[in-house]
């Protein structure tokens, strides 16, 4: 029992990654039909940014959590400006194809600059240790991190469903043309979206800097996996996104505890159960169905 | 409320990915004068480039335009398709290794193995189209990735196979100078095999459907099922190209399998311009050409330049290099009439 549920909390901790990742796509997706490749990309600078500005400019773990998605929410505004609004009109492959070579550069540019190798990120003080929740021990790092991210979606969710911004968002990803209609400057709330959803790929990854190997190609696999869940989610809805996150991440930590005999099945469950709903439900558990073609 | 069939299915897609420009004007003189010339480059390659470089141009000319089959033909982008040409590769190699068979038929069985493959990823991913398509066959994509990195007992994981031998009735093939000619007559069926279906009763059905699904769901075709079909033939001939390039390295390496692959061919795809079959092997030549000078210069960041064409590519020259080429040629001649 005890096994279970610490099998569970890893899984929902790694679910919260996904989660904030998925979430980020989906609003992006939402307000912009873009699909953001890069966004693993991102992840990754969140983590390298907290490292270097630990390493070379002694700026502590909580100073890099607002300092890191504000400055990569601001990148991805100019990012959205110079190039990504130019394509948005076109089909939206090609800006899955734009931002598919924004992640080779950028992958790149870290790995000219600093390397293949995994650099270690120090557990910031108040966090390492342990919380006792009655007959287990869980990392407190992690507790935060499930929290917080806990915290942030609720958040969000609040946000878009309670103000008067949120409503704007809603109404233009449902309807753009309507809510134009209405007097509503929809392209006004574009480039803060997109950098939103950046400033969130860069919040996952100063989260995951302390926890998982910091390097180049953190990001690389990772969003393929995020693709998946959101796949399975449905990318046009944003409660779909995150429920897959934290499911997929308990589905992968049962799976990997319960199914050790094969190594294989951690790494491969998350594209099994996308074959599933594509099966079941081709939108997506949460999305909704596309005119037939 | 009626619905008019004309509408496009999929409102978030306001245009098809395509370069594709009427080339009907094109009189047939120059059609095979353009035949031509592409055949002669190609029996010259060797002598002019690095043999082992011509080699890798030929493998990645059919890798291009399998992705072309589907993402200029039947407007299915396809982000995965290194599961194919990887599968074959792997394929290839250990049929080439444990059963000492010719090789033009190992590469058969790997092309085989990729078409296979093809057909449950085909069948789940054509569920979806557009964005999602690309999104659905990049994920199983890296399935194939993580099950091949795990099965070491037959990939050998991140030591790669090995040896992969170029066994053809005795001949000597060391010399990668023979070894383009060898493979020569199996590529050029593969691009007239390409051609064909484009060219066919088939493949003006799926040009039908990368226009207007609706409509040709409407006129009774089987939408799913010829999207299925195409994606086989593609997988299939992807397969061709990563069995002989793993006959060509004489190694298999889990690199084969990888996103990056998958990504790289389209990029070859948009560069050569979509939709146009013959742009993709144009730009096969130029990548492979430049990532080789890259290598051999000792700069290590590819993908640097990779991406950054990726991202020019896509910003200011979306129809490709033959796309270009083809409405250049159809302004000129609406000029001259």
């Amino acid at each position: 029992m005890s096994g279970f549920a610490q099998n569970t909390f890893n899984g929902l901790v790694s679910g919260a990654f996904y989660a904030l990742l998925a979430l980020g796509l989906a609003v992006i997706f939402g307000m912009l039909r873009v699909v953001n490749f890069a966004h693993g990309a991102f992840y990754m600078l969140g983590a390298f940014g907290a490292y270097v500005l630990l390493t070379e400019a002694g700026v502590p773990f909580w100073a890099a959590l607002v300092i890191m998605p504000v400055g990569l929410g601001l990148l991805g505004m100019a990012l959205e400006r110079a190039v990504i609004h130019r394509l948005t009109r076109l089909d939206p492959l090609y800006n899955f194809l734009l931002t598919f070579g924004l992640t080779l550069i950028l992958q790149d540019l870290v790995k000219l600059r600093y390397g293949v190798q995994s650099s270690p990120y120090a557990t910031p003080s108040l966090l390492s240790g342990s919380v006792n929740f009655g007959l287990f021990d869980f990392p407190t790092y992690r507790v935060f991190i499930l929290g917080f991210a806990a915290l942030l979606c609720v958040a969000v969710w609040w946000v878009l469903t309670r103000t008067r911004i949120g409503m704007v968002v809603r109404a233009a990803t449902e309807r753009p043309d309507l809510t134009r209609a209405f007097g509503i400057d929809v392209g006004r709330w574009v480039t803060p979206v997109f950098g939103f959803g950046i400033g969130l790929a860069g919040l996952a990854g100063v989260l995951a800097a302390p926890m998982r190997a910091v390097n180049p190609l953190m990001g690389a696999d990772l969003i393929i996996v995020v693709f998946a869940v959101v796949v399975i989610g449905g990318l046009g809805s944003i409660f779909g996104s995150v429920a897959a996150g934290f499911g997929i991440g308990l589905v992968q930590a049962w799976g990997e505890a319960y199914l050790s005999h094969f190594p294989i099945v951690s790494q491969t469950i998350v594209f099994v159960v996308m074959a599933g709903v594509l099966l079941w439900r081709p939108a997506g558990l949460f999305g909704r169905e596309e005119a037939p073609a | 409320m009626t619905s008019t069939v004309d509408t496009p299915a999929d409102a978030s897609r306001p245009s098809p990915p395509s370069g594709l420009v009427a080339v009907a004007h094109v009189p047939g003189w120059a059609r095979y004068a353009l035949l031509a010339v592409g055949l002669l480059v190609a029996v010259w390659l060797p002598n002019g480039l690095y043999p082992a470089v011509a080699v890798d141009i030929l493998c990645w000319a059919l890798f291009a335009v399998a992705v072309d089959l589907l993402l200029g033909f039947t407007g299915l982008m396809s982000f995965g398709h290194a599961a194919f040409w990887g599968t074959s590769a792997y394929v290839t190699g250990l049929v080439a290794i444990h059963a000492g068979l010719p090789f033009p038929l190992a590469v058969l069985a790997g092309a085989l193995a990729a078409a296979v493959l093809a057909v449950p990823i085909g069948y789940l991913a054509v569920k979806r189209t557009g964005i999602y398509f690309a999104m659905v066959t990049l994920a199983f994509a890296q399935m194939v990735y993580y099950v091949a990195n795990e099965w070491r007992s037959v990939t050998q994981g991140e030591n790669g196979l090995q040896g992969v031998p170029r066994e053809l009735f005795g001949l000597d093939l060391t010399d990668d100078y023979y070894f383009y000619y060898a493979i020569l007559p199996i590529v050029l069926l593969g691009l007239a095999a390409a051609w064909r279906i484009v060219h066919s009763p088939f493949g003006r059905v799926l040009v039908g459907i990368r226009d207007n699904p609706a409509r040709a769901r409407a006129l009774g075709y089987p939408v799913h099922r010829y999207k299925l079909t195409a994606f086989v033939l593609s997988g299939f001939i992807a397969g061709l190209g990563g069995g002989l390039f793993a006959v060509g390295h004489r190694f298999v390496s889990l690199d084969v399998l990888h996103w990056t692959t998958s990504g790289k061919a389209v990029i070859v795809v948009v560069l050569g311009g979509i939709g146009t079959l013959w742009g993709g092997v144009l730009g096969a030549g130029i990548v492979v050409r430049l990532e080789d000078w890259l290598s051999f210069s000792g700069f290590e960041a590819i993908g640097l330049v990779t991406g950054g064409i990726f991202v020019l590519v896509v910003v200011l020259f979306r129809r490709g290099i033959w796309g270009s080429a083809a409405a250049l040629a159809h302004r000129l001649a609406a000029r001259r009439r």
